[in-house]
């Protein structure tokens, strides 16, 4: 059987639709098909890719308008009768084809305080943790940078507020970081300024495209959302942490 | 005349999974610069794919284990041919590693008592892999990629090295290419770290991405760096089959270390057949033991699907092509079975493996705890690579220093599970530390740039042929040699035909044509990646020829015994004069005696 594709193909100074035909097997996921467009139609077609396996992060574009994993999007969920519409992902810069610039995701990270573990309090100079109290930083590890959700988060996507907004991806890593047992550092103030958390509107757009399933909104940005809430805009905690350490209040 | 931007750093880190990740952070610790290259976006190499843990005697689990038996079983494993200096350190250092990645905010899973967890896995005499679920990859790599940004490291993603660059004796640098623009980029350094991994590419059923293509290895040898123990490819005995667009996808050896067992089409065990007699002592009788082994019983042995590799997957081998295969041409791979035997049992492996269970629920309609999975072997890790020194991780180029899956020596005949994200700790340390201080006590070397110049043209003369072979064609023709002549099972003739086919497709490679311009162009980095897959692909071709025996990974039908008399040697592959490739043997050299006394006692 074959199949039709929509590809994108272009760069930043413009480009067109290009239709590709293909045959297509059972099992076959869209980065096969644009594998094979690629080794038989189109050589120079660039797309970005690595594991295969859901596993990286790296084949992020849109498929029929929706933000996926390209090597885990099978043929068999999407409607084969008219042309699978292939687009790289909106909210970064075009490179080429498929594939986008997302290097501001990579210096957004590296603004972030980093992990500041307090000292190793067990006798064997490490420390003790238990399950229960790192299952749900352990959800947040999960990430694979893909960034789609990035992608579908309408004040990047839409509003391209990148240099106010770091986005749900870092609002992940931040609350990893934050409700990390050992962590001791304070990124409460970065998270309302430079940071922008407030520009989050708890849509749940990031946590409907997350391909690990992860509970981005309810279980990363509220929570955070509340700390800095608790922090900045409760006059009673306010006047309470003068006289406290900053370790109560993040616990 | 090309133009290129040219960096100079003291020491240029070509590689950034595990172990070029761990290495540009030590070699920063020591106050150097540091230049990192990574062929993919920052994160995203194949480390990223380890599931089942990092193999460390910390005997959080089992309080007998020491560095001492990690050391035995892994030279066990490697069938003696490992560098036992490489074995001793790897033992000892694993577990600091595996702290100091805590300390850099890793979080593993733990025990009860608030403990790093380690599990079971093949060829591990106690539970021994620190692990996060079947992500352990990720968890490591992430690590090092948080850590590592902040350490003043010089990151260039999406890059590309084509050459190596020396000033007479000593490395002087790299030349590559950056993949948005096509722009080369000449690196100038003092020292050099290879950690580009491995060769897995070079098959058709294969675990690995499309980087693996075998540059650290075809970098260094064309550098005059020699090689050892190429004859030596892991093949994983668990790989998907099924659906044919996901052959080759991973099935962590976890799956078996949490209870996983191995059936053939009469629902037999076949596993329990043909214990080699290196581990009878070490097996278990019957399923019950075996399954006791799993729960933590310190008293039951290991059940025989925790044999090593090279074993698991030839017994895999031998089911199917005697017919008794699944309907996909693999054997089944059941943990489903556990339900008979604890409560909870889909929820308990929905935690234990949660990447298997969504991988084969999403890609092949598959709920593993519900109905066994097909599976057979596909190609995953080269245990051999570039020569080095066990201590420096030095090649035997000045200079230029190798770690993880490029390296050669820990790993010997066939590699332990659990072993590769040790060693690419362990060893990326070592080689940052002594790179750094390498680059320390050196003047840069001089580049000639008439030779860059000349590299320039030659990498871009794909793009002026009108006619010409698809650089995609060409890696699948290559493919099918490897896979059906170069496989799990040679033999002479075999192997002879594979030398011929080589042959041919070296000249094909020279008429391949590159379509479109230098902007992310991946026909163009195919078209590139091509000669390194041919460089590794001949390597291990004549040193499987050379070994004439059956020994670890390397399995010759024509000579299916272990040979005392002309095995217990390492294959260096090196370039000769005339630029022709020559297989060197090695005698092995002896080991320290409080080592051999450790051997003897752990037997």
């Amino acid at each position: 059987m074959k199949a039709d594709f929509h590809i994108w193909r272009g760069d930043a100074s413009g480009g067109k639709f290009e239709m590709y035909s293909t045959e297509v097997a059972e099992g076959m996921v869209v980065l096969d098909a644009v594998h094979q467009i690629q080794a038989e139609q189109a050589n120079d077609l660039a797309v970005r890719w690595n594991c295969k396996a859901g596993k990286c992060g790296s084949c992020s574009a849109e498929v029929n308008g929706l933000p996926k994993l390209m090597c885990m999007t099978r043929l068999s969920e999407l409607p084969l009768d008219k042309p699978v519409l292939l687009q790289p992902l909106k909210a970064f810069p075009l490179i080429k084809d498929l594939v986008t610039d997302v290097s501001w995701n990579y210096s957004v990270k590296k603004k972030i305080k980093k992990f500041k573990p307090r000292a190793p309090d067990a006798k064997d100079g490490t420390w003790r943790m238990y399950q229960q109290d790192i299952d749900r930083v352990q959800e947040f590890r999960k990430c694979i940078e893909c960034f789609l959700c990035q992608d579908v988060c309408h004040v990047l996507r839409e509003h391209q507020l990148y240099d106010r907004f770091i986005g749900p991806r870092f609002l992940v890593y931040t609350a990893a970081l934050e409700m990390h047992p050992l962590d001791i550092e304070d990124r409460m103030d970065d998270l309302k300024k430079a940071n922008g958390i407030g520009y989050c509107n708890i849509t749940k757009c990031c946590t409907s495209v997350c391909p690990e399933d992860i509970t981005i909104t309810d279980n990363a940005i509220i929570p955070l959302k509340e700390r800095v809430a608790d922090r900045f805009y409760d006059p009673v905690k306010r006047l309470f942490r003068l006289f406290r350490s900053k370790k109560t209040i993040k616990s | 005349m090309s133009t290129y931007d040219t960096y100079d750093y003291d020491v240029l880190v070509i590689g950034a999974g595990g172990a070029g990740l761990r290495a540009a952070i030590e070699a920063a610790a020591h106050g150097v610069s540091v230049g990192l290259i990574c062929k993919s976006l920052l994160g995203k190499a194949h480390t990223v794919m380890a599931e089942g843990g990092i193999a460390a005697a910390l005997s959080n689990v089992d309080e007998r284990d020491n560095w001492r038996v990690h050391f035995a079983d892994t030279l066990r494993g490697g069938q003696y041919l490992n560098n036992w200096r490489m074995a001793e350190l790897h033992a000892k250092e694993a577990p600091d590693r595996v702290r100091e990645l805590e300390a850099w905010g890793a979080l593993f899973d733990r025990t009860k008592d608030g403990r790093i967890l380690q599990r079971n896995f093949g060829g591990h005499k106690y539970p021994r892999l620190a692990h996060v679920g079947d992500r352990t990859g990720l968890e490591m790599i992430r690590t090092l990629q948080d850590h590592g940004i902040h350490q003043g490291i010089d990151v260039h993603m999406e890059c590309t090295i084509i050459s190596l660059l020396k000033g007479g004796e000593r490395i002087a640098g790299a030349f590559g290419y950056e993949r948005e623009k096509g722009q080369f980029k000449l690196f100038r350094a003092k020292a050099i770290v290879i950690a580009t991994g491995g060769i897995g590419r070079a098959y058709k059923i294969t675990s690995n991405s499309w980087e693996y293509t075998g540059d650290g290895h075809a970098l260094a040898y064309n550098a005059g760096a020699e090689l050892m123990d190429m004859e030596f490819v892991q093949f994983h005995p668990t790989g998907m089959v099924w659906p044919p667009s996901v052959r080759g996808i991973l099935v962590t050896e976890g799956v078996r270390g949490e209870g996983g067992i191995l059936l053939n089409n009469a629902h037999q065990r076949f596993m329990f057949e043909a214990i080699p007699e290196l581990y009878k002592q070490q097996t278990a009788d019957n399923e019950e033991e075996g399954w006791r082994y799993t729960q933590g019983d310190k008293q039951a042995k290991r059940p025989p699907e925790l044999l090593t590799r090279d074993h698991v997957a030839r017994c895999i081998v031998r089911e199917i092509k005697e017919g008794r295969g699944s309907p996909h041409n693999g054997v089944f791979l059941d943990i489903s079975w556990i339900k008979s035997k604890i409560p909870h049992a889909a929820d308990y492996i929905k935690k234990k493996l949660p990447s298997m269970y969504h991988q084969f629920k999403k890609l092949a309609d598959i709920d593993i705890t519900n109905e066994p999975m097909e599976v057979g072997p596909t190609t995953h890790y080269m245990m051999g690579g570039i020569r080095v020194d066990a201590d420096t991780q030095m090649s035997t180029v000045p200079g230029l220093f190798a770690a993880g899956e490029a390296a050669a020596g820990l790993h010997g005949a066939n590699r332990l599970g659990g072993n590769s994200l040790s060693d690419l700790l362990v060893f990326g340390k070592r080689a940052g530390e002594h790179a750094a201080r390498f680059a320390a006590a050196n003047w840069p070397a001089t580049i000639d740039e008439r030779e860059v110049n000349s590299i320039a043209r030659q990498v871009l003369e794909p793009f002026e042929r009108t006619t010409g072979e698809n650089p995609f064609q060409l890696q699948y023709d290559l493919q099918e040699v490897m896979q059906d002549l170069v496989g799990i099972v040679r033999k002479e003739d075999e192997l002879l035909q594979a030398m011929d086919e080589l042959q041919k497709l070296q000249a094909r490679y020279g008429q391949v044509k590159v379509v479109g311009n230098r902007e992310y162009n991946n026909g163009w980095h195919t078209a590139l990646d091509l000669q390194n897959l041919l460089t590794v692909s001949e390597a291990i071709t004549r040193a499987a020829i050379e070994r004439k025996e059956s020994r670890g990974a390397h399995f010759r039908e024509d000579y299916p015994k272990k040979d005392e008399q002309t095995g217990n040697c390492n294959l260096i592959i090196v370039k000769g004069k005339g630029g022709e490739m020559l297989v060197k043997r090695e005698t092995l050299t002896a080991m320290r005696p409080d080592l051999i006394q450790i051997i003897d006692e752990m037997k």
